[in-house]
């Protein structure tokens, strides 16, 4: 089981850029230095292929075992999905809610 | 290696013929496989299949019964029920003489309780439905139709619902909120980890990997030995 670190340390946000990348590398079957190399921009939702609905589906559940968060039907829309830097922020809004 | 068992009707009527994946040898150890469900289920074929092929070549037979209601099964998938699985998985145990029992992740909500074995990344009724319930919303959202998460599952547990194309029945749905894998006496979970990489399940395709297979059938294999010994 993986923890996420105290959020507001570099070390921390590093720790969940490269939790998220391997996640998202592991529900798409992605090679690791592919989502490695992922940037704030890099499209995702809509820009690969891999990434249907029930691949969606499958990245959130994904999300909420791996960094304990909760995700709700509300959350979920298309500036969170379209971008790599949307997702990460949108993980770091979850694990910080202040 | 595909064989027919005949699954009896929970009723006392006459019985139903299913389909049978095994590798059967008339060994002293007989896996039976409870398989993963619906969209898993798809996944983890060709992996299970895997696994089984390599416990054959370690001297284990496996037995991969179809649950009701999939695959070939001339019953109906929206009249099955939690309990009607259990019992068949059960009567599938009995009927071809299994000594252990492999569960596949929602397999594990299946497994006959009498058979010490293995429960490999049980997944529990709960997530089970949240998942594709996501996939649902997610899928209709995309369409521009409005569905909740809340507004589908109260229509499951009313009248039962379609989700990933799977037709789920209300008391299906309804056992599934509560349904938690259970280990029995003589049962063990395998943690993905213990199996190393990503789930298989997770991919958006269907896909194999031979180091995993290795690894979870040396795992049975090991521990079958070592109960023998």
């Amino acid at each position: 089981m993986t923890t996420i670190p105290n959020i507001d340390s570099a070390a921390g946000e590093a720790a969940l850029d490269s939790e998220l990348k391997a996640l998202i590398a592991d529900v798409l079957g992605l090679d690791p230095a592919q989502a490695a190399a992922f940037g704030p921009e890099s499209g995702l939702f809509g820009h690969l292929p891999e990434l249907d609905s029930m691949a969606v589906a499958g990245l959130l559940t994904e999300m909420e075992d791996r960094l304990g968060i909760v995700i709700e039907d509300d959350d979920v829309d298309g500036e969170m999905l379209e971008t790599y830097g949307g997702l990460l922020a949108f993980a770091r809004a979850k694990l910080d809610p202040r | 290696m595909i064989f027919t068992w005949n699954h009896p009707a929970p009723d006392g009527g006459s019985p139903s013929e299913e389909l049978l994946v095994a590798f059967d040898r008339g060994r002293a150890a007989r896996v039976l496989v409870c398989p993963a469900w619906f969209d898993e289920a798809n996944k983890l074929r060709r992996f299970t299949i895997e696994v089984m092929r390599r416990l054959d070549a370690a001297g284990i037979d496996s037995l991969l019964p179809d649950l009701s209601g999939c695959n070939e099964s001339l019953a109906p998938l929206e009249n099955q029920t939690l309990a009607g699985w259990r019992a068949g998985m059960a009567a599938a145990g009995n009927a071809l003489g299994a000594t252990h029992v492999l569960a596949i992740r929602a397999g594990a909500l299946v497994a006959p309780a009498v058979l010490p074995g293995w429960h490999y990344a049980a997944q529990t009724g709960p997530k089970l439905l949240r998942g594709m319930i996501r996939a649902r919303t997610i899928s209709a959202r995309e369409a521009g139709m409005a569905e909740t998460s809340d507004g589908l599952m109260a229509q499951g547990r009313a009248s039962g619902l379609v989700l990933g194309g799977w037709p789920i029945g209300a008391a299906m749905f309804r056992e599934l909120e509560t349904a938690e894998p259970a280990l029995a006496p003589g049962q063990t979970d395998i943690a993905q980890s213990m199996v190393g990489g990503p789930g298989l399940w997770l991919r958006a395709e269907p896909d194999e990997d031979a180091g995993q297979a290795d690894r979870l059938a040396a795992l049975i294999a090991e521990s079958i030995g070592n109960s023998a010994a």
